[in-house]
């Protein structure tokens, strides 16, 4: 059993008794406070750092090649608790060749901010690595419409991200080597 | 018919006077300023730095600093005080709510046409205070107006007819009173000593107290007891932490300007920097040697028009520091309960103040004996 021991306190003394030698003491404290670092960030022209897993807006990224990385497999609407995305899926024009073995594309993509939650389970979930929250956070608009992020406005707040796997590229090479299965 | 060197010194007097506000006006609105930065500064912020007049933020070197240092943000504030709606509740008492704010107020302006801030040299060689009216009872008006202003205050809380303004009130006063005796306590011994035989000076004019701190020691080296008892007095006087009472922000809302609003509470904001304007001027004058340059020194100035400009420099730059030390304080300390403040008051400062005073009788009786 801890053993408790009681501390004895000792009597103030009269210096201490009229509080002004503290007094003083905290005032040293705040003056030399005057002349430290500043914490304050000035923010609209300096943000803050964001770190790397920061779930920020949902955007949608292509691949380094420029090339449109969502299938529209309509995933992340199932998955979505707010029922915030919205998706409108569409063949990959045949002109576009270099997209080969890639059968679909969403022809609109939805995602209403004002139902969104930054939960992250779209990024998730996504098979293609197509959809990311990032560091964008802050988010205003004047009407409900504006709110409601459109295809156009989701690759440009995404860009482009580097991709590990090229996974369509792969499957289109195993298959001009003639192992696909 | 008409006396027109009389009516010359009337507008003269005018002017000076119209002068003399716009100082102090000026100096009250800086000082929220200060209060601002030096806060922000003690917490390690930086504090309002984002308000410019158009084009002055092009002005290479100077705009940019003057921004920094948020100059301009008095004026915003005024302007913003200004263009607010007046919304006045409808459980107040109209009259006195209305009132109230140009009570808290007047006092404030009142004192400093007796507050001497500098001197004046003749070409005969003679000089003159400069100051609005030179009363020989200058410190016992200034005790007694500047007690008034605790009926703003008072009238704000209980004409706003809602709980909290009515307890802010009623601190107050209570306070107010409590911290007067201690106060006037304090100045007595100041000027027993100074009425010695011999000194000159007989009476209760606050220039009298300034020049008998000329080539002698500041009354603050001669009675630091004085100073102290008269310095806390004075915080509880004008509502400053660590005795804003009135105020409590955090157990009274806002206390007594609780229900005001736009430019009825800029006016009682203004009231209150006044007050700690004019408050550091009278410590400066009684204790710290007014616009005389240093303890036991003369004052290095010529005795010109040069000299008194400098000299009234040097006791701005002095009522500075004191206000500085108000705000100083004020982010240093937590404030006291209530029941402290009026333990400190009657238990502590005012038995104080007392045995100080009978300590200084008998010393100036003892060194007032004529020579066996």
């Amino acid at each position: 059993m801890a053993k408790t021991v009681v501390l004895q306190r000792k009597p103030l003394s009269l210096s201490e008794r009229t509080y002004l030698p503290q007094i003083v003491t905290g005032l040293k404290t705040t003056f030399s406070n005057m002349f430290k670092g500043k914490v304050t960030l000035q923010y609209p022209e300096e943000k803050p750092n964001i770190p790397k897993n920061y779930r920020g807006i949902p955007t949608l990224v292509k691949d380094p090649n420029g090339r449109e990385k969502c299938v529209s497999c309509q995933l992340c609407e199932f998955v979505c608790p707010p029922k915030a995305i919205r998706i409108t899926p569409g063949a990959v024009p045949e002109s576009e060749d270099d997209r080969e073995h890639v059968e679909k594309a969403p022809q609109e993509f939805e995602i209403n901010m004002l139902r969104c939650i930054y939960c992250g389970y779209c990024q998730e979930v996504c098979p293609e690595e197509a959809i990311y929250l990032q560091d964008e956070y802050s988010l205003s608009g004047y009407s409900r419409d504006e709110m409601i992020n459109k295809k156009e406005k989701l690759y440009e707040l995404g860009g482009t991200l580097p991709d590990q796997h090229y996974k369509w590229d792969k499957k289109k090479n195993a298959e001009d080597e003639g192992n696909d299965h | 018919m008409f006396d027109f060197e009389m009516l010359f010194m009337i507008g003269l007097k005018v002017l000076f006077a119209l002068l003399m506000i716009g100082a102090v006006m000026t100096m009250a609105g800086y000082s929220v300023l200060a209060e601002r930065k030096v806060s922000a500064w003690m917490q390690g912020r930086v504090g309002p730095n984002r308000t410019v007049l158009p084009l002055v933020g092009y002005v290479p070197f100077a705009g940019k600093f003057l921004k920094g240092m948020g100059m301009f943000q008095p004026l915003a504030d005024g302007l913003k005080f200004l263009f607010k709606e007046e919304i006045i509740p409808g459980h107040v008492n109209k009259f006195y709510y209305n009132l109230a704010p140009i009570v808290a107020l007047v006092p404030a302006l009142t004192t400093m046409t007796v507050l001497p801030f500098g001197e004046f040299f003749a070409d005969n060689g003679e000089s003159f205070p400069l100051m609005l009216a030179n009363l020989e009872v200058g410190i016992l008006f200034i005790l007694a107006v500047s007690s008034l202003g605790v009926y703003g205050i008072v009238l704000a809380g209980w004409s706003s007819n809602s709980k909290y303004p009515f307890l802010g009130g009623i601190r107050s006063s209570a306070q107010m009173i409590s911290y007067e005796l201690a106060m006037g306590l304090s100045l007595l011994p100041i000027f027993l000593w100074v009425s010695e035989p011999g000194t000159g000076a007989m009476g209760l004019s606050l220039v009298d107290i300034v020049d008998s701190q000329k080539q002698s020691p500041w009354l603050l080296l001669v009675q630091p007891l004085s100073a102290l008892i008269f310095l806390i007095a004075l915080f509880a006087e004008t509502n400053r932490l660590p005795f804003d009472m009135p105020e409590s922000e955090t157990d009274l809302v806002g206390g007594f300007h609780t229900e005001y609003g736009g430019f009825k509470f800029g006016i009682f904001f203004v009231a209150e920097y006044a007050h700690i304007v004019v408050g550091s001027a009278i410590f400066t004058i009684v204790f710290l040697g007014g616009w005389h340059f240093m303890p036991w020194m003369s004052d290095p100035w010529p005795a010109t028009w040069i000299g008194s400009l400098i000299g009234v420099g040097w006791f701005l730059a002095k009522t500075i520091f004191l206000i500085f030390f108000f705000i100083w304080i004020r982010w240093t300390l937590p404030r006291f309960r209530y029941d402290q403040v009026m333990n400190l008051g009657w238990t502590k400062l005012l038995p104080l103040a007392l045995i100080n005073l009978i300590f200084y009788v008998c010393l100036v009786t003892w060194l007032d004996q004529p020579p066996a």
